[in-house]
């Protein structure tokens, strides 16, 4: 009676934005760049999207100006980590730090309101089937990057970039270009996410309103070992958990507690994966990670 | 204009190349001539110029002065990439290679078949196959790299050169990974493919496969050309005269110890990948160990450090059984230990060359109530400096700014300097010049002479051959064989590491 269709329905629209941030971080993560940043990239996706649509009636524009917006967002990434060489960690806490403060500040500055902007005549996405399009868009997305990591020229270079780039550079592949190319990607992908959460998943901005589903998407990441169905898998876990924390709500569970499931399992996961990797023999490193 | 003489056509040719890094001349107007069809040795020691030499031969680096021509055309090569495309390609010491992709993605990386946009598969496989079967270069196109044992992923390298086409191949320290069976069968594909019009140029200081497989041989020393030779018309002491410049006697074989009471007693001892073994190492006494790398060796020696559990056995140190000792009490009971890879286990690269030299003394003679002295510290670094030879701008400057020789140095003196009655050494001269490996021989001779034991690890049949009053040869975690000093020649060795069968009399006589 708990796992119904409706249980799953609702699993399915709960990770959507989780599926396509994680997506963009699993492509990272190839490249051998490992994105903690999807949190505040997807952030500003939530309101650059809010604004587009408030201003112009549309939320296709709102879906693309977030595309936009978090994609040059990202550049901080792509500039800091690949050509500057910094840390890739901590140039993404900076990131998400700074999204949550420059929505909050153009909250104030663009709608003149704190906390939350909602307007009844705020447009939101329109749903096809119970999903909106970029939920389609996300499930094709999974199949297509698979596509392009397996069989694709370009997604065997990628992979090659990631596990060793001396290697790739010395037979006249770029590493740095592929890299500036998944992170781009991943700023569009965290822009749909954004997108998703503020005009599909609610017609709304709130402050932090992305409330952790970029790092729980960085534990998609790793959960799935960044390929793209695993990473679905992933995703599809935390859905469920958010989902199941509305129902448990509605048996009378208080909030709080119901809120937390989604962290919850994302605790238990990053236990059981590092407990797996810890009990791997050790194997040379391989790449610049750290 | 002279008209042109008939002379051989030339692969490479490199004239008047000049390369200054700040502080050192690498290259000092530098002429190579590499011909058509030819295995073309370049030698020298660590530092001679050889690897920025090679480096501007393939556009990694721009010289100062000089100039590169490829088949006659002159280049100007900005990435590695137009070295492949003019048809040069380099195997590199450190493998360059994917270890989690397959063989065939590996072989036709940036260069593959496609169809439709997608990597076509079966074609790379097919390409892959073919290119093995007509080079002699067998591999499974469906492995996984990083499967595959050190000779394999050596002619994964070769393949990649061979798929892009590459008319000359340049190999860094081929070698230095290979077993003496898998060495002879690369000379063999080296020599197949000269004989197809290829041309080979090999990056060595290895003296005796020069010799075998090379056709000419150019010798640097300080960034200088000091000799061309041609091999059929040369001697290994010639050469390594000529790398050093100075007369070295190679492949010496000392004399044997006088072998006193045990030291070291282990039976029936086993590791997750070693079985069974029993050996003893008098005072007095070296013991080597041969063996391709990968049967054991290492393990045996981690687990005797104190540094792998054991699971089976017992391993007594003079007399006292230290089966299950952690390694800080090994230490304190008499045993050194050098372990292989002196870069992440045997010396921290950022500390100090005194801070490194200090180490493991710091329990002992440098210890002043809990404290390290700086002045002790530093009059302890001073001492070994001196007594080993080691070359440091200072006792300050960080290890990670010594050659390896000297770092190797640096670890055998601190270890030697605990006058420990056990000393367990690994690999003792891998990667390091002709002058310190002589250097570091002598030490371990009067180490042992001085009556202590040792247990010497080495790839190095000349170095196991010179240095071991026994000769044990590891194959797959078992001592596969025994032989006294100067009973074994090296294709006996090479068989028995290559897990030829001993005949019994042999394997058994020499284990007390």
């Amino acid at each position: 009676m708990f796992l119904d269709p409706d249980l799953l329905m609702s699993a399915l629209r709960a990770l959507t934005p989780i599926l396509l941030a994680a997506l963009g971080g699993a492509l990272c993560e190839r490249a051998g760049v490992f994105n903690i940043g999807l949190e505040g990239m997807m952030l500003m996706g939530c309101f650059t999207s809010v604004a587009t649509s408030w201003f112009t009636g549309s939320p296709w524009l709102g879906v693309l100006a977030a595309a936009l917006a978090a994609a040059a967002y990202s550049l901080i990434l792509a500039v800091g980590a690949v050509t500057l060489r910094g840390d890739a960690v901590v140039l993404g806490i900076a990131m998400n730090l700074l999204a949550v403060g420059l929505t909050s500040f153009l909250l104030r500055t663009v709608f003149g309101v704190q906390g939350t902007f909602d307007d009844p005549s705020l447009a939101g996405l329109p749903l096809i089937g119970g999903f909106t399009p970029l939920a389609y868009l996300s499930w094709a997305a999974v199949a297509v990057a698979a596509l392009l990591l397996s069989r694709h020229v370009w997604g065997l270079r990628l992979r090659g970039v990631g596990e060793a780039p001396d290697a790739a550079a010395t037979l006249g592949v770029r590493p740095a270009s592929y890299q500036y190319g998944v992170i781009l990607l991943s700023g569009v992908l965290c822009g749909l996410a954004g997108a998703q959460l503020a005009l599909g998943n609610v017609t709304l901005f709130t402050e932090n309103m992305t409330a952790g589903r970029g790092w729980i998407a960085v534990v998609a990441v790793m959960l799935g070992r960044a390929a793209p169905l695993g990473v679905l898998l992933a995703a599809l876990l935390f859905g469920l958990a958010e989902a199941a924390g509305f129902r448990l709500q509605g048996l009378g569970l208080p909030q709080q507690a119901t809120d937390a499931a989604p962290y919850v399992v994302t605790l238990g996961a990053l236990f059981l994966t590092t407990a797996r990797r810890r009990r791997r023999p050790r194997t040379r490193s391989s790449g610049a990670r750290s | 204009m002279t008209p042109p003489r008939a002379e051989p056509e030339l692969a490479v040719e490199l004239r008047g190349i000049t390369k200054r890094f700040p502080g050192t001349l690498a290259n000092d107007a530098v002429d190579l001539t590499v011909r058509r069809g030819e295995i073309h040795a370049l030698m020298g020691e660590n530092g001679a110029g050889k690897s920025t030499l090679m480096s501007v031969l393939y556009g990694m680096e721009r010289p100062d002065a000089g100039t590169v021509r490829i088949d006659g055309r002159e280049t100007r090569f900005t990435s590695p990439g137009d070295a492949m495309a003019a048809g040069l390609g380099m195997v590199h010491q450190s493998f360059k290679l994917f270890d989690s992709l397959t063989v065939a993605e590996n072989v036709v990386y940036a260069a593959e078949p496609r169809r439709f946009g997608l990597v076509d598969r079966a074609a790379a496989r097919d390409r892959v196959r073919a290119l093995a079967e007509e080079h002699g270069l067998a591999v499974d196109p469906d492995a996984r790299v990083g499967d595959l044992p050190v000779g394999l992923r050596q002619r994964v390298e070769i393949l990649k050169l061979l798929h892009r086409g590459a008319r000359t191949l340049v190999l860094d320290e081929p070698t230095a990974v290979l077993t003496p069976a898998e060495a002879d069968a690369l000379f063999s594909v080296l020599k197949s493919l000269t004989a197809q019009g290829r041309t080979v140029i090999l990056v060595t200081h290895k003296l005796r496969e020069v010799l075998e497989g090379s056709d000419r041989v150019t010798v640097l020393r300080d960034g200088r050309v000091v000799a061309r030779l041609v091999t059929a018309d040369t001697t290994a002491d010639e050469i390594a005269a000529a790398m050093t410049g100075r007369a070295v006697r190679l492949d010496r074989i000392h004399a044997p110890g006088t072998p006193g009471d045990a030291v070291l007693d282990v039976t029936g001892f086993g590791t997750d990948s070693v079985h069974d073994v029993d050996l003893t190492v008098h005072a007095g006494e070296i013991v080597g160990i041969a063996g391709v790398a990968g049967n054991g060796q290492s393990e045996l020696i981690e687990a005797l450090a104190g540094l792998r559990p054991v699971t089976a056995g017992r391993v007594t140190l003079a007399g006292d059984d230290i089966t299950h000792a952690s390694a800080t009490e090994r230490r304190a009971r008499g045993l050194a230990y050098v372990p292989e890879d002196r870069h992440a286990v045997g010396t921290a690269p950022a500390a100090t060359v005194a801070d490194n030299l200090a180490m493991g003394h710091h329990r002992t003679s440098l210890s002043s109530r809990g404290l390290l002295p700086p002045a002790a510290v530093r009059a302890h670094a001073r001492r070994l400096v001196e007594r080993f030879g080691i070359k440091a701008a200072t006792t300050e400057v960080p290890a990670s700014a010594l050659s390896g020789g000297n770092l190797q140095k640096l670890l055998i003196g601190r270890e030697l300097a605990h006058d420990a009655p056990l000393l367990l050494v690994e690999q003792p001269t891998r990667g390091v010049d002709i002058g310190a490996i002589q250097n570091i021989h002598d030490q371990l001779i009067a180490y042992r002479d001085a009556g202590h034991a040792v247990l010497l690890v080495s790839a190095e049949l000349s170095e196991i051959r010179g240095l071991a009053d026994r000769v044990l040869v590891m194959y797959e975690g078992r001592i596969a064989a025994s032989y006294p000093k100067g009973e074994a020649d090296e294709r006996t060795l090479g068989l028995a590491m290559a897990g030829a069968p001993v005949p019994a009399a042999k394997a058994t006589e020499a284990v007390d």
